[in-house]
């Protein structure tokens, strides 16, 4: 009941949050672009400025719309990176398990491991400038080593059952066994942990862009609204709490989102958390 | 032990070997070359000669790795372009707040993590264990820069508790430093509290199922006994990991943090450093930050052998 | 005035019903058997004896130990009973014991808890009961570690731990399960004399009956969740009043009518076969240990034949088999089918489809996200046919093992454990392989879901010709289904020869250590015309 109830609840807090991503591709209330110092500051409830303006006259409202869609894009393809790269590794690490491959995915995963992803943003910006891409390249080369470890974790417990022994005594390659009867039986760790490394890009985005490592302007992101309203914040301090919500509610589905599903896909979990 | 300590010991050389070759490797595939890099599209030809002089960009690739890692190894980090003094002397002048600030935090987020989750498991279902796990699935959410700017708010703003920002300086004494450092350690330390307190908890969980714990109930231990003399101990040993990576979490963490309160530590240095395409600040700082925490989880790796007999005899 | 005494211990789980109406009474002395399959409840009863039931858990009636029911007590009165008035020892000794915790403390631990002794006592008495259990302080110091020691030194210390404080009553939970046959013996041979030594009272949850007529003065019989019938346990053995009791004796001595088919065309050869592995270097530089698991072992399989090979665990019979199936390399030696060599990682599809496998564990056998007609059909991998001509094969192989062909529809968790090794058959024998190899098959199965596999074997066997590499622990098994057999011991085949004569009149010395170590059930308690091995 539990589980449904957090699956839903995170469920529903995610989906608002990408509806509001993709209804801003199409339409804002105010566009992002159009600058009003005459509107500058506006409360919360202005008419016309749900949420009130900043410091340029910018919809708040229409910011975040906007930003949602920034942060949610660099996190779905830093996931995509990370799982692109890091699954077929984590399966050849386990198929090979003990070799050489083996041996080089688990200490080159050391290695990343060293590199907080935002050491890694730092080395890249500071060699090919700030940008979401480069934000991207950041946070996706850190979930590599996370979808390699689940993946060979969950792979190397499946390689010691007898079924695995009877493909391949059904004459089927360490392709085929990885292709046919490993991956499938790891979906629902990979789902989970993909939610879970969705909900951490979106941390690690605003963080970057806070300092200005991220989304360059005039792109409006979550992190550096919030690093623009901080010299502001005893004058407007729903500049500075506005996006920062949006980040804890978006994270905080995700998160939700995440339990709930591990619990629905894997019941053996269930009493561990 | 010993045999294991030094094989963890080797392991550590050969990380730090690998990380600096990629540092310096990321650095080589600057488009031009540093020193153009540094001064821009209009530099002065002769500017640009002397300053590829003072970088050693002249000799071959192998000397340059073999320079800089060597320099390092004595101290040497160079001399920063734009503060035009040595990186070493900026880089220990800027550690006397990091070190500090992420140390409070450790201390701070274990402190409150492992009787939290502790608590939490020994209560499973109960109210306790509900409140826990409510605010804690919270604060794995919030992004802790933004929980600083919430806490300058209240504490500094409103309440004018604790200061908004800046650092006086260890010379102008204890207190008032670790005043200015109590807002950002908090914020630091809370979030990762959050995510150890759960770890922490299910893994005492975890322990519970076992079949020692089972053997514990029928010498006669009452469920509290065996979870603090069975379930504990080994419970600490996915914590330990853990907190490994927690460590690296909150040096990142640092970084960013320091910009919310105007601390003039390792991040702000780095930032400034790449703002001002100071390539010889960055390269060190990043190299610094990297092997603290290479050298962190050679800590943990020898802790686990502390917790946990069976690496002892393992080599 | 008895020791123990169940009255009418009900029990549900969450609202299932799981036992009923349970009632015996044992003596302080005597040694009680409780025998039952899995399922019957038998070790859920001794858990609501010392009070430690999962949640959800609803009991009623009486467990009265010397007269005080323990059902009434609170948990902290509880508390107080568990150890020093009952010990307990479990099933799985490799997972009972504290792994970041000595032997010493641990042992200890059962005197400091209950206030009996300080910590400087309660070592020394460690000592002392450690010595008594057979762990002697040259070879087992206080200060030694779980992972240091055997599946039968950990049951060792287990015992230690259980008896430290002399209690009344000890319950052990299928001791000697996890145990090698050997080791069982000694263990069984330890609880027979701590029982008649401390004068407390034994109550010994099995599943195997020869066991229980071993040791046992008394024996109840369980049946989902009720005792069938209790006894005195020569009298219970000898009369086998109830139905169930018959059936269970009936299937644990059961012999499947075998037809001969053994030729003498060789068709498995095996020559010098050794196979070792790395072991992890000792330090970066030091040289590379290697662990020899089979040291140049040789025999013949011929068509139609059933051959045996048992051998306790470690011996390399698992070993062994992964590479007569080509999935390990071999450092020395060769192996032939069919005049054809295999070689590791290159086996040819034609050459795999000859052999084909059954593997021990019914659940970790199939991939639980096929249906079972894909499960079955994974062999043609080897031989390609059309899928028309699959799905006719697949639903004749269900039928061959007893299974419709409609249950090619469902999925492997709708199936119990003995149905599981039929599909498993089935798989083996979709691509008509003259060799299966069976690998501890018949192990995890319950006696009577056992003969019934027995049977299906040997029937398969005489209409289809097979031959039989048949691998297990169980000398029963193997007698019951084998020509002739292979013993097996630290990578060497020690003795070989028709089963009959090798187990009526073995020549080495661990064979007739294997065969004395086998808990029987004595002949002359037969009354029926069962062999009973």
């Amino acid at each position: 009941m539990r589980t449904r109830w957090s699956l839903y609840l995170g469920a529903a807090l995610a989906g608002l949050f990408a509806l509001a991503a993709l209804i801003s591709l199409v339409w804002v209330p105010v566009p992002v672009e159009q600058l009003a110092i005459a509107n500058k500051m506006k409360p919360v409830g202005t008419p016309g400025f749900l949420l009130g303006t900043d410091h340029f006259g910018r919809d708040i409202l229409s910011m975040l719309m906007v930003g949602a869609r920034t942060s949610i894009a660099v996190a779905i393809l830093a996931v995509g990176i990370g799982i692109a790269f890091g699954v077929p590794l984590g399966l050849l690490a386990a198929a090979r398990r003990g070799g050489l491959v083996d041996e080089l995915v688990m200490r080159g995963n050391d290695l990343v491991f060293a590199f907080p992803s935002l050491v890694i943003a730092i080395l890249i910006t500071a060699v090919f400038g700030p940008s979401a891409t480069n934000a991207i390249i950041a946070i996706g080369i850190f979930n590599i080593p996370v979808f390699a470890r689940v993946t060979r974790g969950g792979a190397l417990s499946l390689w010691t059952l007898d079924y695995i022994r009877a493909a391949e005594v059904a004459g089927k390659g360490q392709a085929r066994i990885s292709a046919e009867h490993i991956l499938p039986n790891i979906a629902n760790l990979l789902i989970v942990q993909g939610t879970i490394q969705f909900s951490l890009g979106i941390l690690a985005e605003a963080g970057l862009s806070y300092v200005g490592l991220g989304a360059q302007p005039p792109i409006p992101s979550w992190g550096r609204m919030l690093a623009e309203s901080q010299t502001m914040i005893s004058m407007a301090p729903h500049l500075a709490i506005l996006p920062g919500l949006a980040i804890v509610l978006t994270v905080l589905g995700l998160n939700l989102m995440g339990d709930g599903l591990r619990d629905l896909l894997d019941p053996r979990l269930r009493r561990a958390r | 032990m010993l045999r294991y300590a030094a094989s963890r010991l080797v392991s550590l050389i050969l990380s730090l070997v690998v990380a600096s070759l990629v540092i310096f490797a990321v650095l080589e595939i600057i488009p031009g070359d540093a020193a153009s890099f540094m001064l821009g599209m209009n530099a002065a030809p002769d500017t640009l000669a002397a300053l590829r002089e003072q970088l050693g960009l002249n000799g071959s690739l192998l000397s340059r790795y073999l320079v800089w890692v060597t320099g390092m190894l004595q101290g040497d980090f160079g001399t920063s372009y734009t503060y035009r003094t040595p990186v070493s002397e900026l880089i220990a002048a800027r550690m006397e707040v990091s070190v500090p600030l992420t140390l409070y935090a450790l201390v701070l987020s274990t402190a409150i993590a492992l009787p939290v989750g502790l608590l939490a498991a020994a209560r499973q279902g109960k109210a306790t264990d509900l409140a826990v796990m409510g605010t804690t699935q919270l604060g794995v959410a919030v992004p802790n820069f933004w929980f600083a700017m919430i806490l300058v708010l209240i504490f500094a703003v409103n309440l004018r508790w604790l200061p908004s920002g800046g650092f006086p300086g260890w010379e102008k004494g204890i207190w008032v430093n670790v005043k200015a450092l109590t807002l950002p350690a908090v914020a630091l330390a809370l979030p990762q509290a959050s995510i150890l307190a759960r770890v922490m908890r299910s893994s005492v969980l975890e322990t519970l199922t076992q079949d020692y714990v089972r053997t514990a109930r029928a010498k006669g231990l009452n469920r509290t006994q065996a979870v603090l003399r069975h379930a504990f101990r080994n419970a600490l040993i996915p914590v330990l990991t853990i907190l490994g990576l927690q460590f690296s979490f909150l040096l990142a963490g640092a970084i960013i943090i320091e910009n919310v309160f105007f601390l003039p530590g390792l991040g702000r240095l780095i930032f400034q450093g790449i703002t001002q395409r100071d390539l010889i600040v960055v390269k060190s700082v990043v190299m610094l930050l990297v092997g603290a925490v290479i050298l962190v989880n050679f800590l943990v790796d020898l802790a686990y052998a502390l917790v946990d007999p069976r690496l002892r005899r393992r080599a | 005035m008895s020791l123990l005494s169940v009255e009418n211990l009900s029990l549900s789980i969450h609202g299932t019903p799981i036992l009923e109406n349970v009632s015996f009474t044992m003596k302080a002395g005597e040694v009680f058997g409780l025998v039952g399959e899995s399922g019957s409840g038998k070790s859920l009863t001794s858990f609501s004896v010392m009070g430690l039931l999962p949640e959800g858990a609803k009991v009623s009636g009486a467990a009265k130990l010397q007269g005080h029911d323990l059902l009434a007590l609170t948990e902290s009165q509880m508390c107080h009973v568990r150890g020093r008035e009952i010990g307990m020892i479990f099933q799985e000794p490799m997972t009972a014991l504290n792994p970041v915790q000595s032997i010493g403390d641990q042992v200890a631990e059962t005197l400091v808890i209950h206030g009996a002794a300080t910590r400087a006592e309660a070592l020394r008495i460690a000592r002392d009961k450690l010595n008594r259990v057979g762990l002697t302080e040259d070879r087992f110091p206080l200060s030694r570690f779980p992972h240091e020691l055997s599946g039968g030194q950990r049951q060792r210390v287990c015992i230690a731990m259980a008896i430290a404080l002399r209690p009344k009553l000890l319950i052990a939970d299928e001791p000697t399960t996890a145990l090698d046959v050997t080791t069982q013996a000694q263990i069984l041979d330890l609880l027979k004399d701590l029982v008649a030594e401390e004068g407390m009272g034994l109550l010994l949850i099995t599943h195997d009956l020869a066991v229980v007529a071993g040791v046992a003065d008394e024996v109840a019989v369980m049946q989902q969740g009720r005792i069938v019938e209790q006894g005195p346990t020569e009298a219970l053995f000898r009369t086998r009043a109830h139905d169930y009791t018959r059936r269970l004796f009936a299937a644990s001595a059961h012999q499947p009518d075998r037809a001969a088919t053994a030729g003498t065309e060789p068709l498995l050869s095996v020559d010098g076969v050794r196979r070792s592995y790395a072991l992890p270097r000792a330090g970066f530089f030091g040289p590379q240990p290697r662990l020899e698991a089979v040291k140049g072992v040789s025999f013949t399989l011929h068509r139609g034949e059933s051959l045996g090979l048992v051998g306790e665990s470690g011996c390399g019979k698992s070993t062994l088999t992964r590479a007569i199936l080509g999935l390990e390399p071999i450092q020395g030696g060769s192996i032939t089918l069919c005049g054809e060599k295999i070689r590791a990682g290159a086996v040819p599809p034609a050459q795999r489809a000859r052999m084909q496998v059954v593997f021990q564990d019914p659940y970790g056998s199939f991939n639980p996200r096929h249906k079972v007609g894909r499960l079955v059909a994974e062999p043609f991998h080897l031989a390609p046919i059309p899928p028309a001509g699959q799905r006719d094969r697949v639903a004749a192989a269900l039928t061959e093992v007893g299974l419709k062909p409609s249950d090619a529809e469902k999925y492997i968790h709708e199936f119990s454990g003995g149905q599981r090794q039929r599909i498993a058959i089935a798989r083996a024998l979709i691509v008509r392989p003259e060799l299966i190899i069976l690998d501890e098959a018949v192990s995890a199965l319950d006696v009577r879901v056992r003969a019934q596999i027995l049977d299906l074997l040997a029937d398969l066997q005489g209409r289809l010709g097979l031959s039989y590499l048949f691998i297990s622990h169980d000398l029963h098994v193997v007698r019951a289904i084998t020509d002739r057999v292979l013993v097996m011991k630290s990578g060497e085949i020690v003795e070989q020869g028709l089963t009959g004569a090798v187990f009526s009149a073995p020549r080495h010395s661990y064979t007739r250590q294997l065969i004395a170590a086998t808990p029987v059930i004595p002949s002359d308690w037969t009354v029926s015309n069962d062999a009973l091995v």
